[in-house]
């Protein structure tokens, strides 16, 4: 049993947790994922990595109620356990085992979307750790539901909020920040990192590949087990076949095929799951919360 | 009595079992089983036991379930063997040691897999277990992956008092035997989860939800361990390369399989979704063909197989084929696909196939099959389940320094004791042989622990 330390209500139906996993606080990177299934009955729900503290043998997650196991898990609360809970899984991000010379001279763009902003968070912490400060875009649809802004002004160089109805800070989309960086700023950028909304993703790549500018995202499609038993998470990238959960989850953006990933993504939603997408969010980051609703088709 | 014949076995009627996910085969009971070693000649110079690759001295065990002394036959096969009930049940007896079986020759074999599951039943029934009692000699081992090969190595190094700690990725220890081979073939609550008290009852210890490689890496586990035992098996699945492999309703027989048997996905009290189909086609001709096509249609699809060899090759055990026949799977033999095609919502409405036949014989020995030009047609199918065949993860011999692997991806090791390039480190079952059989698995992990055991004495 994983026991769960903290539980914390963000925002609106975005939650944070901290599990006790001592083996995977130990080894885990910014970049990779874990699995975890509440009980017997659960599904294996993949989310990223939001935190960590190896003393501690701490990790966080954070996700948002989507569905059915989403929402079981919403109500599980401080010293209420997980069954499962394995990892770390999939790659690191790319930039960890660069050499922090080379890094050093590196300019890096993060941009975050919705939930997205949780895996953010621990890469541009692990780079302000080694003396990197990176440039932070985070876009929610509303003030209410921006989460863990203070957090991210710790670690981040420059953090640029936008809301796409103007209710706090910048008004518009992630994309339009970029735009304004780079073309009123004159900022210039080595790597930008995305990840968000698949949708969201997509639009950023369409954009940076005008730029010229390397874009890595973070994938989270269907999964079962997470280490490459299953190939339900098989996406299109460069057109190959890459298993997400073991070649990824993070990808040369600019090489994805969204379209197809986004269709795969629609596998298990039922109409009734995707009418409670509908009303929240749309679509998000936090892995499991695509597998989620089940019912309809079976 | 027909001595040239097999005591029948016991089944759920096809049309019944098609619908449930109960145990198709009841096994012999007492008396069927004591009629059936009846039949046993007791040869001197014994072939079954050279068929056996963990070598089960099979006319003893037979030969006490003559004469009612089930006790001693359970024991007799533990010697040998820690997964009775499961081999009994999933052995390719037909190739091993029934092939062999002197009875064979004139008439049929003696029925040696029913009667070792009638053993290892009623020894699990009866609450009869192996007494061990062995010293600790305070060594220790780590061993990754649980399936046959790992439990297998586990539980005999137990038995010569070495502390053995199994590190397995899944939440359930089984490999296969829990996230592969179906319900109906091998349950899982009752026969799975015992055999693997049983090894728990030697002093194993089973860590789930560690991935080695990831959350540990080997060079670690070395650190803590004497010796190391890679039983990781061949999880990875295959695609054809065809177009359309992508699309929504096409799957690896492993997920198919794993949201059925391991996420319990036919139960509607389980979370985990699955989405059966209505027409199914399922594309291979082994066991894992046969296990997807049967679950498909227990969840109420209609199936068919698409195989590219005739009936002759298909290399499923022949009761497997027997009873997919019998329970309605249809079988569409020297057939390829050779595109899946979509709907307008990326949903698979069809797969385009390819007529085949039979040319020359390629290196195992099989006729290869060569396509016929413009033989291609249309079949109608909403879902498409690949099986393939399968390799082993990288995820080990990625992390591990030093190990080395073959071009298939298969950590070399030595058949005698499982030894690898790396000292100290061994490896056997699936993750060396790519994808084959429990017996094999358990057969190597057997020779590994004979290996560690004499690494461990030198050192
Ligand atoms: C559907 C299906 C039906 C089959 N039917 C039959 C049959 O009827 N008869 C027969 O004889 N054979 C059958 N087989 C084949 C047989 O199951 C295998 O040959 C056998 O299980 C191999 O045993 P193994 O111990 O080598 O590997 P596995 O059973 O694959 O076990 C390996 C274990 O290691 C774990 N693992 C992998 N990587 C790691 C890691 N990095 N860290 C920790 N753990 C890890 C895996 O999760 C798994 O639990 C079938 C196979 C399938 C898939
Ligand atoms: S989730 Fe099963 S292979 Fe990636």
């Amino acid at each position: 049993m994983y026991r769960i330390m903290k539980a914390e209500n963000l925002v609106e139906s975005i939650y944070l947790m901290e599990v006790e996993a001592p083996l995977i606080a130990k080894s885990c990177k910014p970049g990779q994922f874990v699995i975890a299934k509440i009980d017997e009955r659960g599904e294996r729900i993949p989310l990223t990595i939001c935190d960590y503290n190896r003393e501690k043998g701490l990790i966080t997650i954070v996700f948002q109620v989507v569905g059915a196991s989403t929402y079981r898990m919403a109500g599980l609360k401080a010293g209420d356990a997980f069954r499962d809970f394995t990892g770390p899984l999939g790659q690191p991000s790319e930039f960890t085992a660069e050499p922090l010379e080379e890094l050093k001279k590196k300019k890096l763009l993060f941009v975050a979307g919705g939930v997205g902003t949780a895996p953010v968070y621990p890469q541009v912490k692990w780079l302000k750790e080694r003396g990197i400060e990176a440039d932070v875009i985070v876009g929610a649809k509303t003030k209410d539901i921006l989460i863990l802004e203070e957090q991210m002004k710790e670690v981040a160089g420059n953090l640029y909020v936008t809301t796409d109805d103007g209710s706090y800070q910048r008004k518009g989309m992630v994309t339009e920040v970029i735009k304004d960086l780079i073309e009123n700023e004159g900022r210039h950028y080595d790597v930008c990192i995305a990840i968000g909304p698949m949708i969201m993703m997509k639009f950023v790549c369409l954009l940076t590949k005008g730029y010229d500018l390397k874009t890595i995202v973070s994938l989270n499609p269907i999964m079962v087990d997470g280490t490459g038993m299953c190939g339900a998470c098989r996406v299109s990238v460069g057109g190959k076949t890459k298993f997400a959960c073991v070649d990824g989850p993070e990808f040369d953006g600019h090489l994805v095929d969204f379209d197809g990933a986004m269709k795969r993504q629609q596998l298990y939603k039922t109409e009734e799951g995707r009418a409670y997408l509908k009303a929240k969010e749309g679509d998000t980051h936090s892995g499991g919360c695509e597998l989620d609703q089940k019912g309809g088709d079976r | 009595m027909d001595v040239l014949k097999k005591v029948p076995v016991r089944e759920q009627e096809p049309k019944e079992r098609a619908r449930n996910f109960e145990e198709v085969c009841y096994g012999y009971n007492e008396a069927e089983a004591t009629e059936e070693a009846g039949r046993c000649l007791n040869c001197k110079n014994a072939k079954c036991i050279e068929g056996c690759p963990v070598a089960i001295n099979i006319p003893a065990f037979i030969h006490e379930v003559k004469e009612g002394n089930m006790e001693e036959a359970s024991r007799i096969i533990s010697e040998a063997s820690a997964l009775p009930a499961v081999c009994g049940r999933v052995c390719p007896q037909e190739s091993q040691c029934e092939g062999r079986c002197i009875r064979g020759i004139k008439g049929e074999p003696v029925s040696i897999g029913k009667l070792e599951r009638f053993v290892a039943d009623y020894a699990r029934e009866h609450g009869i277990k192996p007494k061990v009692n062995v010293p600790k000699n305070g060594k220790k081992v780590a061993v990754i992956g649980s399936g046959p090969a790992g439990l297998t190595c586990a539980g005999d190094l137990a038995k010569m008092g070495y502390e053995v700690t199994v590190f397995e990725a899944l939440h359930e220890p089984g490999g296969v035997l829990v996230y592969g081979i179906p319900e109906f073939r091998l349950p899982k609550q009752a026969v799975v989860a015992k055999e693997i008290e049983n090894v728990k009852a030697l002093g194993v210890r089973i860590e789930t939800n560690v991935i080695i490689g990831r959350s540990v890496t080997v060079d670690e586990l070395k650190e803590q361990y004497d010796a190391i035992f890679i039983g990781s098996g061949a999880g990875l699945p295959r695609f054809m390369g065809i177009p359309g492999e992508n699309l929504n309703g096409v799957y690896s027989a492993n997920e198919y399989l794993t949201r059925s048997n391991l996420m319990k996905a036919f139960d509607e009290n389980y979370d985990t979704p699955i989405n059966p189909g209505k027409k199914v086609a399922v594309v291979g001709g082994g066991n894992v063909a046969m296990d997807a096509a049967r679950t498909a249609l227990r969840l109420g699809a209609e199936v068919t197989i698409v195989y590219r060899r005739s009936e002759e090759e298909l290399p499923a055990r022949v009761e497997e084929v027997h009873h997919a026949k019998e329970e309605g799977i249809q079988f569409m033999l020297l057939t390829n696909p050779t595109e899946i095609l979509a709907d307008e919502n990326n949903q698979v409405r069809g797969m385009t196939c390819i007529r085949m036949e039979l040319g020359e014989p390629d290196e195992s020995g099989r006729r290869s099959p060569v396509e016929i030009p413009g033989s291609e047609f249309e079949l109608s199918v909403d879902t498409v389940i690949m099986a393939l065949g399968t390799s082993p993860n990288p995820l080990i011999s990625s992390t591990t320094e030093g190990l080395t692997v073959n071009r298939r991806g298969c950590i070399v090791a030595d058949e005698e004791f499982g030894q690898t390039a790396l000292k100290g480190v061994f490896a056997g079952g699936d993750a060396v042989t790519g994808a084959a059989t429990v017996i094999l698995a358990m057969g190597a992990g057997k020779a590994a622990a004979k290996g560690i055991d004499r690494y461990l004495s030198e050192n």
